[in-house]
Parts: C-alpha cells; structure tokens; sequence
C-alpha cells in the first residue's frame, strides 16, 4: 500500500496553509488601524477550507492566451477574501474593529498552534512505527 | 512561508506609529514656542497614512501601511496681545503656534496601543513560526 503523506495529514496541513494566510490578512489589518479609507478584510475560513480540502476550486480560473493575462487575485490564491462589516463605522470610513481584528488574531494563532500540534502527533505515531517501539 | 509576511505588514506599521509619535513629540514640546512673525511659527503637524497596495500580486493578503508624508495643520495660529513679552511684534501682539494638546495627547496614546498592539501581532507569528520549524522534534 503507497503511502501518502497529504492523505495522511489529513485536514491539517490545508488548514495550517490557510491559517497562514489569515494570520497575514488580520495582520494587515491590525496595521492599518489608523490608515482612512482602509476597509478591513477577512477570510471565510469554513468555505475556503472546503474549497482546499476538497481539491476541486469552484472558482474557476479564466481562460487566458497570453503569459501577460492576469487572473483575479481570489481565484489565483484559492480563497476569498471578504470585507468586514463593522459594528461601529468611523469618520474617516476605517472599518478595522481594533478588538475585533486583535481576538480574530488571536484565535487563529491559537488554532494555528493547535493544527500544529496534531500534526506533529502524526509525525510522533510515525517515527514510533518506524523504530518500533 | 506567508507568517514571514506578518513581519513586514506588522513592522511597516510599528515605523508608520513611531513616526506618528514623533510628530506628536514635537508637537507637543513646541507648543508654547512664541514667535513674532505668523510666517515663522511653528505649526502642528501630522503624519498622513496610506495603505501600502502593491502592483497586481496574485496572493494580495498582506498590505502594510506607509507614511506618504508629513502636512501641517491649517488650524489658525493663536494671537495673543501682549505688548511686554521679548517676541511682540510691532503692534504688540506674540504668536503661537495651532498645536491642539488635548489633541495630542489623544493622538499618543492612540499611537502606542497600536504600535504595542503591532508588537503583540509579531511576538505571536514568532511563537507560530518557532512551533513551525520544531515540527517532529
């Protein structure tokens, strides 16, 4: 029986890449806390996890003839980035939330941490069969 | 490795904060410099924030944030007549310059929440990426 590493991590790794990213978005966000005009963006991590983990990208790409053509920026990163509602909108039309883009970050750090960590059980259960003991 | 990316988009903005405090500092220390010409008094001034967007980037995640430049306030100066002071002019009037001090004090402690809150976004990609790396250890 071949084995696979990709099916073998299962859900984790597309996780651990999406998180990635996100902790990227929300970082650009707490960044531009005080920037006018900036709308603040997230990821829908459920659906983009969906769209990774199931392989097939219902977003799909356009059809180009020329190395030259470009290709909307979600299709090409397999995700959609979104824009935030915000609770209270500013004056300066700034929608970043400061505690809401601070617990987003921190919540995705966590499970960032946490995917980690399941991974790297898979990776013990694997060296505990290779030495075999 | 896109946490790598946290680090930029997170320091760009701890050096767009800092600047803004240093405009606030010196705001703040010339706000009773007199002079006696409205053409030679200091005026407040104030750091304008831009976000950094990058040409067509096919990820387009991490957008920082840059310091275009620094104006100065337009606010009208403060006259005062004062005919005693050293730096009156001609008709006995001193200026000063349109420095808000509650204004910026607002504005400081605005600047160091969110650089310290800059700081706590990299400490954390840091711990993210040190996990990263001891995966199978």
């Amino acid at each position: 029986m071949p084995f696979n590493f990709d099916s073998y991590l299962g859900v984790h790794e597309p996780a651990l890449h999406l998180q990635s990213r996100r902790a990227e978005v929300l970082a650009s966000n707490l960044a531009n806390v005080d920037t006018p005009g900036y709308k603040a963006r997230d990821i829908d991590f459920k659906s983009a996890l969906r769209m990774s983990d199931s392989g097939n990208i219902p977003l799909q790409s356009l059809q180009t003839t020329s190395a030259n053509h470009m290709q909307p920026e979600e299709m090409a990163a397999g995700f959609e980035l979104a824009y935030r509602n915000p609770y209270q909108s500013s004056l300066d039309g700034n929608t970043v939330e400061h505690q809401v883009e601070l617990a987003a970050y921190s919540d995705n750090a966590m499970r960032y941490l946490a995917s980690l960590r399941f991974i790297n059980g898979k990776f013990n259960t694997l060296v505990t069969a290779i030495k075999g003991q | 490795m896109s946490l790598f990316n946290v680090f930029d988009v997170a320091g760009s903005a701890l050096q767009a904060q800092s600047i803004r405090l240093n405009t606030t500092s010196s705001n703040l220390a010339n706000a009773n410099s007199v002079s006696s010409d409205t053409g030679k008094t200091y005026r407040a001034r104030q750091p304008v924030f831009s976000p950094m967007l990058k040409e067509f980037d096919e990820q387009g995640a991490d957008v920082g944030v840059q310091v275009l430049g620094i104006v100065e306030s337009n606010a009208p100066l403060r006259r005062e007549h004062s005919p005693d002071h050293p730096m009156a002019d001609a008709e006995g009037y001193i200026y000063l310059p349109n420095v808000n001090v509650v204004e910026e004090m607002a504005n400081m402690i605005s600047a160091s929440r969110a650089y310290q809150t800059n700081v706590e976004v990299m400490n954390s990609a840091k711990q993210m990426l040190l996990r990263t790396i001891s995966i199978g250890q």
